[in-house]
């Protein structure tokens, strides 16, 4: 009787779509390039604005020397099940980071640099972290085109404004 | 779910895609379109005739194989589905919802 009364009374909410996706990038490892880049894409393709604000090592992933040299960590990652001596020998890391490539391309996931093309296509917003860029002592000609700007933390937090927008760090 | 769209009997699932590909046609797929805010101009058949072919063909559909299918660039996809292009886009040509993330 009383989750009746309670159900009537409740005032009926449509849930509310996610508007806006604000992700943060702050890694270089490809598993987590890929991650930001696959959840910012698959916003677009639901018609979510997404916009990615590369800070700290997440600028390597927009460097264009080093976009495509972007490597999975194989030593202090307990998911590559390999013993942490041997991930730190020579050559184990482009090994490793070859074999998901190989996969990721039977999947159709675009290597990284065409991955950027994409997003810019698909209208998401690619920004450059100002701060990050000093400390690491990078100019706008070292990053990829389709950044469309280099902002502050304060800069991207205004972009989020409105509703139904979620941030997530990566 | 039967209903009727542009005087035909169709089936449709529960998300509103067709599940008989030969129930479609030109006219069904202008009232989907017209559902999804979409006005079918000419540069829509083209691409709803090759991500039609890709079905038939059991290819799993992405955004990057339309974008490199030469019959239009993912600028051009986005613009001509606004609000996502590849699932409205599938549900216009009359085939299922596409489970891609990419």
């Amino acid at each position: 009787m009383e989750t009746q009364e309670l159900e009537q009374n409740a005032v009926k909410v449509k849930p509310a779509k996610v508007k806006k996706m604000m992700l943060i990038l702050s890694k270089a490892t490809i598993d987590n390039v890929y991650a930001c880049f696959i959840l910012a894409n698959g916003a677009r393709m639901e018609g979510i604005e997404a916009e990615i604000f590369f800070t700290f090592f997440g600028l390597e992933a927009v460097q264009k020397k080093k976009i495509e040299h972007l490597h999975v960590a194989t030593v202090g990652n307990p998911a590559m099940h390999i013993p942490t001596l041997l991930g730190g020998l020579p050559g184990m890391e482009s090994f490793a980071t070859n074999m998901m490539k190989k996969e990721m391309e039977k999947l159709d996931i675009p290597p990284v640099g065409e991955f950027i093309e994409i997003l810019e296509a698909s209208g998401a917003k690619l920004w450059a972290c100002k701060l990050a860029m000093d400390m690491f002592h990078l100019k706008r000609e070292d990053l990829v085109d389709e950044i469309a700007d280099i902002i502050t933390v304060g800069d991207f937090y205004e972009k989020a404004s409105g509703e139904n927008t979620h941030l997530l760090f990566i | 779910m039967e209903t009727t769209i542009a005087g035909k009997q169709v089936k449709l699932n529960e998300q509103g895609y067709l599940t008989d590909l030969n129930e479609w046609s030109r006219e069904v797929a202008t009232a989907l379109a017209a559902e999804e805010g979409v006005e079918l101009g000419e540069e829509h058949w083209p691409v709803l005739e090759y991500l039609q072919s890709q079905h038939k063909q059991e290819v799993p559909l992405t955004i990057r194989k339309v974008g490199k299918s030469g019959i239009v660039d993912i600028k051009g996809f986005y613009a001509l589905f606004p609000g996502g292009p590849l699932k409205k886009a599938s549900r216009i040509a009359g085939i299922p919802k596409p489970a891609s993330c990419i």
